[in-house]
Parts: structure tokens; sequence; C-alpha cells
């Protein structure tokens, strides 16, 4: 009888507990609010628009050693295997005559310190560093600053 | 041989039909002939057509410019690769003649190993093409005398002002690679 009682009470428990958790539960984010907004896992939200790049734009140093932001529009340049539409302008072999800046000389050396007569191949994906900047406010407040010497 | 016999009696003996029977006759089998020859000619310039062999470079387009852009104004295939003046483009259609017995008896490009390891050959003669005719293909469309310098970026307006304008460069001397990806582009001139 004992026995019967506990088990009771236990299932009857249990199926409390289930209860409790699903009235808990509102389903969906829950309430909690990304920095994009809220928005309903179940819905899809309309995609933003996209950040416009600038034609041509002066892009500062923030930090010391910072690779140097792309100033222009890159789009279809291709980066690849087979070609390297930045180098086209940016080698020290036609920056010259493009009228461009030289990349610098730490592209030259490889990672065992050697330096090479071409771009050493860890440098050759320069998007791997070096991005274009689009007009977009951040979505938290920084308060980083340069240091005096770059501002 | 009998029947041959015949035939070539008919053709060889006056017409018993009336003179304006007969032009008539000529007049319409020649609109016939010259309307389905034309079709024939406007077919083989569509992007289906194109895409029946070379389906993944027509895809490539589609990310540039030429294919999306602001205005929905839009290249396809034969406005590039095929010359728009009436004997050029049979000239260059006699030519592809050719690349047909390359595709379907050398089978040249029939996987993507052999297509890509054929891209830079395939490149290379669609640049010589375009170097030889001043780049008539671009300038169907962009052309020279009516490019405002002072609406491009300050390095693209010295450039064409000068070397362009002086004729002493054509438009794919620097525009490669702007419908499609690249081949290897080592030892290619004015590249890394």
């Amino acid at each position: 009888m004992k026995k019967l009682i506990t088990a009771l009470l236990s299932v009857g428990l249990l199926l409390t507990g289930v209860a409790q958790a699903e009235l808990d539960n509102p389903g969906g984010i829950g309430g909690v609010e990304s920095l994009r907004g809220a928005s309903e896992l179940e819905a899809t939200r309309a995609a933003d628009d996209f950040k416009k790049f600038p034609r041509d734009q002066v892009l500062d140093s923030e930090y010391v050693y910072q690779p140097p932001l792309v100033p222009h529009t890159i789009r279809s340049y291709e980066v690849s295997l087979n070609a390297n539409k930045c180098l086209a302008c940016h080698s020290w072999k036609n920056a010259k005559e493009m009228g461009a800046t030289k990349i610098s000389v730490t592209h030259y050396v490889n990672r065992e310190d050697a330096v090479l007569a071409d771009v050493s191949p860890r440098r050759y994906f320069c998007l791997q560093c070096h991005v274009p900047q689009a007009e977009a406010k951040p979505l938290v407040e920084n308060e980083f600053k340069p240091v005096d010497s770059l501002r | 041989m009998k029947l041959l016999k015949a035939f070539w009696k008919r053709l060889a003996a006056p017409s018993k039909a009336a003179v304006g029977v007969v032009l008539f006759m000529g007049f319409a089998g020649g609109l016939l002939f010259w309307g389905a020859f034309n079709t024939g000619m406007e077919a083989t310039n569509s992007e289906e057509f194109c895409s029946g062999c070379h389906a993944p470079i027509v895809q490539e387009i589609q990310e540039t410019i030429h294919y999306s852009n602001r205005s929905g104004v839009r290249a396809i295939c034969s406005d590039c690769h095929v010359p728009h003046e009436w004997t050029d483009k049979i000239v260059r259609k006699v030519q592809a003649s050719k690349e047909l017995f390359a595709y379907f008896v050398l089978d040249t490009i029939g996987t993507e190993e052999k297509f890509k390891e054929r891209r830079a050959h395939l490149a290379e003669r669609e640049w010589a093409r375009f170097k030889n005719n001043d780049s008539l293909e671009c300038r169907n469309c962009h052309q020279f005398d009516f490019m405002d310098f002072s609406e491009q970026s300050p390095r693209s307006a010295k450039q064409h002002s000068t070397a362009l304008a002086s004729g002493e460069k054509t438009c794919v001397d620097c525009h490669k690679g702007i419908a499609h990806k690249l081949p290897d582009m080592h030892g290619v001139e004015g590249w890394q």
C-alpha cells in the first residue's frame, strides 16, 4: 500500500513538473533581445539593407601595425590561386606605374624570416587582413581611442 | 537514274509557267530562306544555346556587373563574343565550327579538369581577338567619345585620357576577366 502511494505521488509530481515547465516556457526567444532587435525564432525577419561601400574614401590607421584598410570598392576583384587583382596595382612591380601604394616589405618575408624575391605565400590573400569599410554604425558603443602618435 | 534525268530536264528546259509566277516563287523562296537563316543565326546567339556546352562559364557572369547592376542593362554572351556586323558575324560563326569539332570530337573541355587546363588557352584566344579588333565588342556599348572623365576616378581618368585615347592600349589590355573568372595570370602583362 505504502509503495503504491509513493509510486502514484511520484508520477503525479512528474506530471505537474512537466506541466509547470510547459507553462514557464513561452517558446520562441523568451523575450531575449539581440543587438539586431527582437525577432522570434519562428519568424524570418526581413534582411537589413546592404551597407554601401563608398567608391573612394580616406581611412586612417587606428593603431600601430594595423593592416591599412582598403579605401576603394573592390567589387569583382579576383583574388584566387589563378589571379590577384590587388597585386595588379599594389605589387612593387606595378605600383609606380599605377600610382598605387606599394605593399609593405613585410609581405616579402616568409615564416622562417627569410626575405623572398616575390610576395610570400602567407601574404598572398590580401583580404585576410585588408578589408574595405562600409558606412556602418557600430552595434555596441566603443570607446577605443588611438594612441597619441596616431591622433 | 531516270528520275535524275527527268529532274535535270526540268531544270534545263524553260518553265511553262508565266514569268510573274516564276518570279513570285523565287521571291517567296528567297524570303523564306533568308528568314530561316537569320532565325537560325539568332538562335545560335542566345544564352540558352551557349549554355548548351559552356554552362559553367555562363554561370560565372552572374556575379558580375554585366549581369546584375543598378540600371538593369545587361550583356549576354553574344554581345561580347560575337561581332555585331553581319560579315564579321558570319566569319566568326564559320571559325566556331572548328570549336564545335574540338568540343564534340576531341572533347577538349568535357570535364571540369579538362576545362581548367584549357581555360588559359581559351582566354588567350579571346584576348587576342579583342586586341586585334580594338575591343570592338566593348565599344559597341562603351563609346570612348562619350566618356565623361570627370565622372571617373582620377586614376581611371588619367589612363583613359592618355593610353586609351592615343590608341596605345585597348580596353582588354587592362579589363580582363570582367565577366569571367581568370585563368592562371602569372606571366600575363600587367598582372602580378
